[in-house]
C-alpha cells in the first residue's frame, strides 16, 4: 500500500514520524534550554511532548479507521544501512497493532508524565537534589521516543533500535538515584542487574535475527533482505521448520528477557529501586510489554511452529503462577507490584503463545491502564507515608514514639493500615486498579482476563489450569495488599498522619482509574471492536474466524467467566478473613509471639520460602553469578595478572626488549653506525692535516704555485692546439 | 724593420725577469715593480703583433692593461701603506698569517 493511496483514503498516515519526533524534541529542548526553566517549564515541555505523541496516534487510529490496511511510511527515503545484500530502510508501519500499542504507549506515557511532575517535584526533594528533576523528564521523553520507535519500526532491526533504547532507558531510570540504596550502591546494583539480564534477552534477539538473515536472504526475489515484517510473513514458510524453530525459540530468549518470564524475570522486583513513576510507566505499562508485542508482531512464524508457540504458552503460564506466589508473601508495596507484573506478563505471554493474540494484546492494553494506576496510586501512598513521617519528625512530641524504629521504610506494607481515611481519593482509585486486577465484574481485568481464560480452556487445559490457579493467587494477594495498606488500624506513627497527594497526581489517577473501569468495553463480547481492528493486522485472527474457530477467538465462556469470578471472590474473602480477622485476633497475643504475617502463622515454611522469593536470586548467585565471578577473579588475577603481566610482559617481553635493546645500542649502533662516523670523521680530519701544510702562508709560493699552473694550462692548451 | 721576434724575445725575457722578481724578492715594492715589468712585457707582445698583423686590437688592449696597471697600483700602493703601519714592515715573507 503506499503513501499516496493512504492520502486519498483520507488518512494522517504521514504524520507518523512525529510520533518519535515530538519526543525527541521535548528531550531536546529540556537539555539545552532546561537550565534555565523551572520545574513547571520542563514537566510542562515533557508532558507536552508526550502528549502530541499520543494526538498524532490517535490520528493515526482515526485512519486506520476507514482504511485498516498496514501503511508504511519510509523517513525521508532514508536508507539506513546498506551492505551487500542487506538493506535496512528507516520506515514506519502504520497498522492497527502498532497503532494499538502507539496509543497505550502515547496515552498512559502521557499520564504518567503529568503525574510524575508532581511525584518528582517531592521526591527530589526528599532526596535532596532538586537538580536531577530536569534528568529525569529527559530519559523519560527519551524512553518515549525509544517505545515509539520499537512499535512504529517496519523492520526488525528497527524494532531492535527501540528494543535496545527501552532498555538503556530502564537502566537509566532504575539507577535514577545511584547514590542511595543499601550500601549506597543498591539502586546502582539493580540497575546493572536489570541491564545485563536484558543484555541476555538481547543477545538471542540478535541470534534470531542473524538466523532469519541466513535462512530468509537467499529467499528474496532480489537477493535484498530488509527484515521487514511483510516480507519475513511472506517467505516465513519457504524455510525450512528447524529454522523457524531456531529463531522462534532465541526470540523467546529475547522475549523473556524483555518481559521478565522465567528465567530472565529477576531484574524486574530489583528494577522498584526507580522512582515510581519509572515502575509504572517502563516496568508495568509499556517497556516490558515489548516481548509481548513482538510475539504478536512475529506471529506468522510462531503460527508455522507448534513447538515454539507450545515453549512460549509454558513459560508464560508458569512465569504467571510463579510470579503470583511470591507476590503473596511480599511486604514492600512496589514488590508485590512487581511480582503481579511479571504474573501478568505471563498471562499475556502464554495467550499470544496459544495464538490467542487478541486476547493476549487487549490484556496488555487493560493492565497498561490498571497496573500504571497501582502503581502510580502506591506512589501516592509512598508519598502521602513520607510526608505523614516527615510531620511526625518536625513534631517533638510525636518523634519520641518513633524512636524504637530507627528505618522507618515507607514502602512497608507492615508499616502502614488504615490509609482509607487518610488519602481518600488514592484508597478509591487503588480499589478500582486491584479489582481489575483481581478480575471482578465488569471492571478492565475481567474482560481480559477471561477472554485470556476462555481461549486457554478451549486450546490448551494444562495453561487452563495453571493460570486459573494464577489468578486465584492474583485476587489473594491484591486483596491482602489492600486490606495491609487502607483497612485496619495505622500500625506506625508516619501513617497515622500520612497525607493525601497534590491534584497533579490524583487527576491522572482518576483518569487511570476510569479507564480501568470501562475498558473493558474495548472488546466486550459479541461486539469484538478490538478483534476485529486487530484482525487486519493478524492473519491468524481472519484465519480463525474464516476457518469456523470462532469460540476460539476473542470467546466468552460464561462457564469460565463465573468460575474465574467465583475464584477471584473467594481469594478476596479469605484475604479478608486472613488480614482483617485473624490480624484483629493476633493483635491480642504479645508482641513477641505475634507472627508478621497471618499466613505464616497457618503455612510457615512454605511462607518463609515464598517471602525469599524461592531463593532464585540466591541459586542464580550459586549457579551463574558466583562461577562467573571466580572465572572473572581466575582470569583477572592468574591468567591477566600472573601470567600475561608477571609472565608475559615482565618476563618474556621485558627481557626480550632488553636483549633486543642491548644487541641494537652496542654492537650495531656503537660499533657499526658510530664507526662508519667516527671513520669519517677521521678520515677528514687526517686529510685536512695533511692539506693545511700545503698553505705556508707566504706569497711566494702562492705565486709560484699560480705560475706551474698557468704554466700547465698554457702547455695543455698547445698540446691540445697543436 | 726588426723581426717580430725580437720584440717577442725582448717581452720573454722582461716577463721572466718580471716573475724572478716576484717569486724571489721579498721587498714588496720590488715585488710590486716586478709585476709591472711582467704587464709591460706583456703590452710589449701586445704592441709587437698589432704591428706585425696589421691589427688595432691589440694596441686597444694595451691601453685597457695600462688603465688596470694604474690602477692596481692605486690600490697596491694603499694596501703596501696599510701593511707597512701594522707591521712596520713590507717584508712579504712576514705577512704570513694566513698560514694553515
Amino acid at each position: 500500500m503506499s503513501l499516496s493511496d493512504a492520502l486519498n483514503a483520507g488518512g494522517y498516515f504521514y504524520l507518523v514520524p512525529l510520533v518519535v519526533i515530538f519526543p525527541v524534541m521535548g528531550l531536546l529542548i529540556n537539555i539545552f534550554f532546561g537550565g534555565r526553566m523551572g520545574e513547571k517549564a520542563i514537566g510542562a515541555i515533557a508532558c507536552l511532548a508526550s502528549g502530541l505523541s499520543f494526538v498524532v496516534a490517535f490520528l493515526l487510529g482515526i485512519s486506520l479507521v476507514n482504511h485498516p490496511e498496514a501503511v508504511t511510511i519510509s523517513f525521508m527515503d532514508w536508507n539506513w544501512i546498506t551492505v551487500g545484500s542487506l538493506q535496512l530502510d528507516w520506515a514506519f508501519r502504520v497498522d492497527t497493532l502498532s497503532v494499538t500499542m502507539m496509543l497505550v504507549v502515547g496515552g498512559v506515557g502521557t499520564l504518567i508524565h503529568i503525574y510524575a511532575v508532581g511525584y518528582m517535584h517531592d521526591d527530589v526533594l526528599h532526596n535532596g537534589d532538586p537538580g536531577r528533576f530536569r534528568r529525569f523528564f529527559v530519559y523519560f521523553n527519551l524512553f518515549i521516543a525509544a517505545m515509539m520507535i520499537l512499535v512504529s519500526a517496519n523492520n526488525y532491526m528497527m524494532l531492535f533500535i527501540g528494543w535496545e533504547g527501552v532498555g538503556l532507558c530502564s537502566y537509566l531510570l532504575i539507577s535514577f538515584w545511584y547514590e542511595k540504596g543499601k550500601d549506597g550502591i543498591g539502586n546502582a546494583l539493580a540497575g546493572k542487574k536489570a541491564f545485563i539480564a536484558n543484555r541476555i534477552g538481547d543477545f538471542g534477539f540478535l541470534i534470531a535475527a542473524f538466523l532469519m538473515f541466513k535462512y530468509f536472504q537467499p529467499l528474496t526475489a532480489n537477493g535484498v533482505f530488509s527484515f521487514d515484517f511483510d516480507s519475513v510473513a511472506n517467505l516465513a514458510s519457504q524455510v525450512p521448520q528447524s529454522a523457524i524453530l531456531a529463531i522462534t525459540l532465541f526470540m523467546l530468549l529475547g522475549v523473556t528477557g524483555k518481559s521478565a518470564q522465567l528465567p530472565l524475570y529477576v531484574w524486574l522486583p530489583d528494577a522498584m529501586a526507580g522512582p515510581t513513576p519509572v515502575s509504572a510507566l517502563i516496568h508495568a505499562a509499556t517497556m516490558v510489554t515489548a516481548g509481548v508485542y513482538l510475539v504478536a508482531r512475529s506471529h506468522a512464524m510462531y503460527s508455522l511452529v507448534p513447538v515454539a508457540q507450545n515453549w512460549v504458552a509454558i513459560i508464560g503460564a508458569v512465569t504467571a503462577l510463579f510470579a503470583a506466589t511470591i507476590a503473596v508473601a511480599q511486604y514492600d508495596i512496589k514488590k508485590v507490584l512487581a511480582y503481579s507484573t511479571i504474573s501478568q506478563l505471563g498471562f499475556m505471554v502464554a495467550a499470544v503463545g496459544m495464538g490467542a493474540y487478541v486476547a493476549g494484546m487487549f490484556h496488555l492494553v487493560m493492565h497498561a491502564f490498571f497496573k500504571a494506576l497501582l502503581f502510580l496510586s502506591a506512589g501516592s501512598v509512598i508519598q502521602g507515608v513520607e510526608r505523614g513521617e516527615h510531620e511526625v519528625e518536625q513534631d517533638p512530641n510525636l518523634r519520641k514514639r518513633m524512636k524504637h524504629e530507627a528505618h522507618f521504610d515507607p514502602q512497608d506494607m507492615r508499616n502502614m493500615g488504615g490509609l482509607r481515611h487518610r488519602m481518600k481519593t488514592t484508597f478509591w482509585v487503588y480499589l478500582v486498579g486491584a479489582l481489575a486486577l483481581a478480575g471482578i465484574v465488569p471492571l478492565a481485568g475481567f474482560w481480559s482476563k477471561d477472554e485470556i481464560l476462555a481461549e486457554a480452556s478451549v486450546l490448551n487445559p494444562a495453561i487452563y489450569i495453571l493460570l486459573i490457579i494464577a489468578a486465584f493467587f492474583t485476587a489473594f494477594y491484591m486483596g491482602r495488599q489492600i486490606f495491609m495498606v487502607f483497612f485496619g488500624k495505622a500500625r506506625s506513627e508516619p501513617a497515622a498522619h500520612a497525607e493525601e497527594s497534590p491534584a497533579i497526581m490524583t487527576i491522572p489517577l482518576i483518569v487511570l482509574a476510569l479507564l480501568s473501569i470501562i475498558g473493558g468495553f474495548l472488546n466486550f463480547p459479541t461486539f469484538h471492536t478490538f478483534t476485529t481492528w486487530l484482525e487486519h493486522t493478524i492473519q491468524a485472527v481472519a484465519e480463525g474466524v474464516s476457518g469456523g474457530e470462532a469460540a476460539t477467538v476473542g470467546g466468552f465462556n460464561i462457564v469460565v467467566a463465573i468460575l474465574s469470578s467465583v475464584i477471584a471472590l473467594g481469594a478476596i474473602v479469605l484475604a479478608w478473613y486472613l488480614y482483617m480477622r485473624r490480624t484483629q485476633a493476633m493483635q491480642k497475643l504479645p508482641l513477641n509471639q505475634r507472627p508478621d504475617d497471618p499466613l505464616r502463622s497457618i503455612i510457615g515454611p512454605i511462607f518463609t520460602l515464598l517471602e525469599n522469593k524461592y531463593w532464585v536470586d540466591e541459586f542464580y548467585g550459586y549457579l551463574v553469578i558466583k562461577p562467573y565471578q571466580w572465572l572473572a577473579k581466575f582470569l583477572a588475577e592468574k591468567v591477566d595478572w600472573d601470567f600475561w603481566h608477571d609472565f608475559f610482559h615482565d618476563t618474556i617481553l621485558v627481557r626480550g626488549f632488553n636483549g633486543l635493546t642491548r644487541i641494537l645500542s652496542g654492537p650495531i649502533d656503537l660499533g657499526l653506525i658510530d664507526g662508519i662516523a667516527n671513520f669519517m670523521g677521521d678520515g677528514f680530519k687526517e686529510l685536512a692535516t695533511q692539506m693545511r701544510k700545503l698553505q705556508s702562508g707566504y706569497v711566494r709560493t702562492y705565486a709560484l704555485s699560480i705560475f706551474i699552473g698557468v704554466i700547465f694550462i698554457i702547455g695543455y692548451l698547445i698540446l691540445r692546439l697543436g | 724593420m726588426l723581426p717580430v721576434y725580437y720584440y717577442l724575445g725582448l717581452a720573454i725575457i722582461l716577463f721572466t725577469l718580471g716573475a724572478l722578481g716576484v717569486l724571489i724578492r721579498r721587498n714588496a715594492i720590488v715585488v710590486f715593480m716586478s709585476i709591472e715589468l711582467m704587464l709591460n712585457a706583456a703590452n710589449l707582445a701586445f704592441v709587437a703583433y698589432a704591428r706585425y698583423w696589421q691589427s688595432m686590437d691589440g694596441q686597444i688592449f694595451v691601453f685597457f692593461i695600462m688603465t688596470v696597471a694604474a690602477a692596481e697600483v692605486a690600490i697596491g700602493l694603499a694596501l703596501i701603506v696599510t701593511i707597512f703601519r701594522t707591521k712596520a714592515s713590507i717584508d712579504v715573507d712576514q705577512i704570513s698569517t694566513l698560514k694553515g
